[in-house]
């Protein structure tokens, strides 16, 4: 029993050692999103490109909607704006824009040279549907599917591998759930 | 009176140019209650983006925006409670500095009183053990004389 008991240091220590270098390979900043499962909230706001007409959440039509959190501040948007050209040619899902705490010259300049993918962008200077759709930065994608549930948040710019891997199952399993009618 | 002078003028400017970096907004409260709870509510609660600082201290625009949404709801009378709810909703319990106890947190919670209480049970257990290793140890008959003889020739 005794030497049993002098071996007890050594088991915490590597019991503790596995714990941390688990430790390293985690990624802090990966933070699930509490608005998983939940419907779209309701909102109210202008298109970047006309200050006089007003969309709500019953616009945002489509089957799936992707609902891409973007700003012109922000590079990670840069970054993703040509793949998400690409993703607007398909016709499997809808993709919308919600253009954050910008200027709206500003992301009518972005839009008009870079291209737009987007449907419509929702301009939410103010930050009230970011904040109430638990957005901390940008960019961040929304999946919502055809029930207008909120499946996905993924944080971070979107790129052909990103799709493959986050995106592309979760939108066939959405699909096929559509296809049964639930 | 020059030397006053001066030092008026250094007190002048070191209150002039103050440099304050946590970020300032001038809200007007209705009274001192709501600005107490709005200022204990923004040291509670943690800014998404900046994940090692308080809504209070983040620069960050998500944690200006979220400081707005808490000064709208404490004008708005709303319960200290509700308010927490709200952010719970959207940003999960990541957001509590003091998180809610439940099975997730019970580690968190009582972690250190078990720790505790494993080292009040380890130290018992030592003090009791205590007498016995201090038994005296009788020397035998042969190392007695052993002993006499060494002093005795001293």
């Amino acid at each position: 029993m005794s030497k049993l008991i002098r071996f007890l240091p050594l088991v915490l220590f590597i019991a503790l050692g596995v714990v941390l270098y688990r430790g390293l390979f985690l990624n802090p900043q990966a933070m699930p999103s509490a608005m998983i499962g939940k419907k779209l909230p309701a909102f109210s706001l202008t298109p970047v490109k006309d200050a006089n007409v007003t969309f709500t959440e019953k616009d945002l039509k489509g089957d799936i909607v992707l609902l891409n959190v973007w700003g012109t501040w922000c590079p990670s948007c840069r970054f993703e704006h040509p793949y998400l050209l690409d993703l607007a040619k398909s016709n499997r899902f809808s993709l919308y824009g919600l253009n954050y705490d910008d200027e709206r010259e500003l992301a009518q300049e972005w839009l008009d040279k870079l291209g737009d993918p987007y449907v419509f962008s929702a301009f939410d200077d103010t930050g009230k549907l970011t904040v109430n759709l638990g957005v901390f930065a940008a960019p961040e994608t929304f999946v919502i599917d055809h029930n207008g549930i909120i499946r996905k948040r993924y944080a971070g710019p979107i790129d052909a591998r990103i799709w493959q891997k986050e995106f592309e199952p979760l939108i066939a399993t959405i699909e096929a759930e559509k296809r049964k009618g639930t | 009176m020059l030397f006053i002078r001066v030092c008026l003028l250094t007190l002048a400017s070191l209150t002039m140019f103050n440099v304050n970096a946590s970020p300032v907004e001038t809200y007007v409260f209705k009274d001192d209650v709501s600005q107490k709870r709005y200022q204990s509510l923004v040291k509670e609660l943690r800014c998404p983006k900046c994940q090692n600082q308080n809504l209070a201290d983040s620069n960050s625009q998500i944690a200006v925006d979220l400081r707005q949404e808490v000064y709208e709801m404490v004008e708005l009378g709303k319960a200290d409670s509700e308010i927490v709810n709200f952010m719970v909703e959207r940003y999960g319990e990541f957001v509590l500095y003091r998180p809610k106890v439940s099975s997730l947190t019970y580690v968190l919670w009582f972690g250190p009183v078990v720790f505790l209480l494993i080292g009040v049970v380890i130290v018992i257990v030592m003090l009791r053990r205590k007498p016995k290793a201090q038994e005296k140890q009788e020397l035998s008959t042969e190392q007695q004389d052993k002993l006499n003889q060494i002093l005795k020739d001293k």
